[in-house]
């Protein structure tokens, strides 16, 4: 099961929104081992294309550096789809190389409604899950 | 010689739960090497049957991609520091 704060959960699909028709990416930071999805990373598509992302090396490797000297993991990476289900791809499963973490699709297909879901991939193998949506996780007085 | 890597959490199972390891090399490829007799089998989510950068990896040394430094061919000094992060990308 993914839970995520509604703010968090919003900007994502804001994120899809304003990016759509090109395909949207991004992470959710948070603690190592804490499963909380807290700090979003909206990241540059270096595709841009309507039917593929990818993270730009550059960017990627200096979100990383903050996320190690944060003590913080992605646990979740995001991205869109605008025409299609919010579904991993058969190239979603071959990448997904952070078995950690949650694996969110949102489309944009349909202008009225965002579809949102989460997935688990593991060794090539893809869970969907449950999304709890909050109004605040953890961590708050 | 000692050059620091660090190692993404897919890959730690090699390394034994390590995220960062300590290797030799002149170049990209003979680190590789070197982390492999270490941490065997590591080259082989790496570096490709052909002999090339698997395109499902990141590799950096420094801050630069090593796409742009002649990849494998990439030369290395005592203190450098490589990175490796998965290439987070699909469709």
């Amino acid at each position: 099961m993914l839970t995520l704060d509604r703010a968090v959960r919003d900007a994502i699909v804001a994120h899809a929104r304003r990016d759509h028709p090109d395909e949207a990416c991004g992470i959710v930071a948070g603690p190592i081992g804490s499963d909380r999805a807290e700090r979003l990373v909206e990241m540059t598509n270096a595709a841009r294309s309507m039917t593929q992302y990818e993270f730009e090396p550059a960017e990627q490797l200096r979100v990383y550096r903050e996320m190690d000297d944060r003590d913080e993991e992605a646990v979740v990476v995001y991205h869109s789809h605008t025409a299609t289900e919010a579904y991993p791809s058969r190239t979603d499963v071959r990448y997904a190389s952070q078995p950690g973490a949650h694996y969110v699709l949102v489309s944009t297909r349909e202008p009225a409604e965002t579809e949102f879901r989460s997935y688990r991939i593991v060794d090539g193998v893809v869970t969907e899950e449950e999304v709890r949506v909050c109004e605040s996780v953890g961590g708050e007085a | 010689m000692a050059i620091e890597v660090r190692i993404p959490t897919i890959l730690r199972n090699y390394t034994g739960g390590e995220k960062q390891v300590e290797a030799n090399g002149t170049s990209l490829a003979s680190l590789i090497d070197d982390l492999d007799a270490k941490h065997p089998g590591i080259k082989g989510r790496l570096v490709t049957d052909d002999g090339s950068l698997h395109r499902f990896v990141n590799v950096y040394v420094n801050d630069e991609d090593v796409r742009f430094t002649g990849a494998l061919d990439t030369g290395l000094s005592d203190g450098d520091e490589v990175t490796i992060l998965p290439a987070v990308a699909g469709g």
